[in-house]
């Protein structure tokens, strides 16, 4: 719902949207600094998990290529990008169901901004950020790690490095567009506890390599997820650039990097075009 | 004056209603519980693949052609998980610590003071009755999913005495859950906030309890540690104790030294709550 005269700016409301949950953060510092804690607590912990996993084998799956250090830049591409899906859209996918059932969507509604931009951005879990810092250790360490090594040392080239961001931020364009998705049903189910542990256990599918699935019973996931719902895109299409652990890259690898790139189109479209649908269906919920 | 045994009965009755109302409030959400307990297995799909991915690098390499980690053969760490979700059904308690904490916090915690209701006595009634609605409901999913993976219990069914063996442990890490997470929100007396203290006790807790991954993968040094805490008794010992990891000659004394932990959290909860209540000044009405 733009106004035709005069264009928001658009990055000035975000900054605001920013400053403001800043402040509020900074209000409750030792609830912050707690959170910020216990968030490197969890990034330790799986880490733990994964250098006793290494200890007894070399590689995740034979012949994949995932040996420890390119796994662990895997796993920072996860934390970069749950860190950030977890920061900025969030608490905002929380409050849009809140706002549905409570009918405090007719405010967002009035406003003279895009609705579903004010919707997305509007609080920021700056704390969350913490586990992006936890993953840029974690890539250093992996970096380092693969230019030092003796058998084949590996320094991706400043292209690898620009793609992977590039797919890095198409990676989250398909969390967020999944998470609008789940939680524009609010509309129709009045509320969905289920569909948050839902979107938990779908991500949960994102976070290894995914060749694993293609095999035996677990083909059908793996088109699954990554055809139709394709989380299983967001990290591996990244992960598997800047990591390289099929060295030369196969053409099939180059066919899912362009995969990607239309899934997350395709997937912005569809959470906008679900976006609008559930707002034509609500109905206000004054009294 | 009441006699002794019409206070028995009195007793008796006013359990009986908690233990139903309680029951009956918990039934109410059924249809949601059964989908989320099929849900909460769906992280094991994922672990299954990551496994058979690992044992499939282990052994084409052929240094380990036994496949073995940890003691721990494919089949049977899937089994493990399978299990420690079991285990977990009973040992976890969702909202125990943040709810007594809660209570204090508020001032709900005087209505114990004043009624001859015994406040541990009637969380842990609540709980007896919450965890059996929940074994009514998550029966059906837990049999599912336990019969589409009956090929990874490789051994079949242990004997009587390992089967005895696991129920006990089952019910005694339903205790120590119990009595570890209600001290933990006592402490609900002395700090009002305890929500982010609870949040790095269950992130130990998942790690520690077995919960992540067999203990027996831990470096041996820190697996001696882990090993005398009693977080393995929530998730670990009971799924160690089906799976037969445990020699049979030790069973005796390795649930003697449980239920040693379970008196010593009994006696932890009760004076942190004795003294807690010293403690505890309570205003207005």
């Amino acid at each position: 719902m733009k106004s035709h005269d005069s264009h928001p700016h658009y990055w000035k409301v975000f900054a605001t949207f920013a400053k403001n949950s800043l402040i509020r953060d900074m209000t409750f510092r030792t609830n912050f600094i707690l959170q910020c804690v216990s968030s490197v607590g969890w990034t330790l912990m799986n880490v733990g998990f994964y250098l006793i996993l290494f200890q007894y084998t070399d590689t995740i799956g034979a012949d994949t290529g995932w040996d420890r250090d390119k796994f662990f830049l895997f796993l920072a591409t996860t934390w970069f990008i749950n860190s950030i899906v977890q920061a900025f859209f969030m608490p905002n996918a929380e409050e849009f169901s809140e706002l549905i059932r409570t009918g405090g969507l007719d405010f967002a509604l009035l406003k003279p901004i895009d609705t579903q931009f004010l919707i997305s951005f509007r609080k920021v879990d700056w704390s969350s950020l913490s586990n992006f810092a936890a993953g840029l250790v974690i890539a250093a360490i992996s970096l380092w790690n693969l230019s030092a090594r003796e058998t084949n040392p590996m320094v991706p080239s400043i292209y690898e490095v620009a793609l992977y961001i590039v797919f890095v931020f198409l990676g989250i364009v398909i969390m967020y567009s999944l998470m609008i998705c789940l939680s524009a049903t609010s509309v129709w189910l009045g509320r969905n506890q289920t569909l948050y542990n839902f979107w938990f256990y779908i991500t949960n599918f994102s976070r290894y390599p995914m060749e694993m699935y293609n095999r035996g019973w677990g083909k059908p996931l793996y088109g699954f997820f990554t055809f139709v719902v394709p989380v299983l895109l967001v990290v591996n299409v990244p992960a598997r650039i800047l990591a390289k652990p099929i060295d030369p890259r196969t053409p099939s690898e180059w066919l899912l990097v362009g995969w990607a790139f239309v899934a997350a189109c395709t997937s912005l479209l569809i959470s906008r075009w679900v976006f609008y649908r559930a707002l034509a269906s609500y109905r206000s919920a004054s009294s | 004056m009441l006699t002794a045994p019409t206070w028995m009965n009195w007793k008796l009755s006013s359990w009986i209603m908690i233990f139903r109302t309680a029951l009956e409030e918990r039934l109410v959400y059924r249809g949601d519980f059964a989908l989320g307990t099929l849900m909460r297995f769906l992280p094991i799909v994922t672990q299954i693949f990551l496994w058979f991915a690992i044992f499939d690098a282990i052994e084409s390499k052929g240094e380990n052609p036994k496949g073995l980690i940890g003691g721990f053969q494919f089949e049977e760490i899937v089994a493990y998980y399978l299990l420690t979700m079991l285990g977990r059904a009973f040992s976890s308690m969702p909202g125990l610590a943040s709810g007594i904490a809660k209570q204090i916090r508020e001032g709900e915690i005087k209505k114990y003071l004043i009624q001859p209701i015994d406040l541990i006595g009637f969380l842990l009634l609540n709980r007896i009755a919450h965890k059996f609605a929940y074994y009514v409901i998550a029966t059906g999913p837990f049999a599912l999913v336990f019969f589409l993976c009956r090929n990874f219990f490789i051994n079949g069914m242990p004997d009587l005495l390992v089967i005895s063996a696991f129920a006990i442990s089952l019910l005694m890490g339903f205790l120590i859950g119990f009595f570890l997470e209600a001290a933990i929100g006592m402490i609900g007396f002395w700090f009002l906030e305890v929500s982010s203290l609870l949040f790095v006790y269950m992130l130990f807790s998942f790690f520690l309890s077995g919960h992540m991954f067999p203990l027996t993968l831990l470096p041996d040094q820190i697996e001696a540690v882990v090993n005398f805490l009693p977080f393995k008794y929530l998730a670990y010992f009971p799924a160690a104790i089906f799976l037969e990891k445990i020699p049979p000659e030790d069973l005796p004394l390795e649930l003697a030294v449980e239920a040693a932990w379970l008196v010593f959290f009994i006696v932890v909860c009760r004076l942190a709550y004795g003294r807690g209540v010293k403690r505890y000044s309570g205003f207005g009405g």
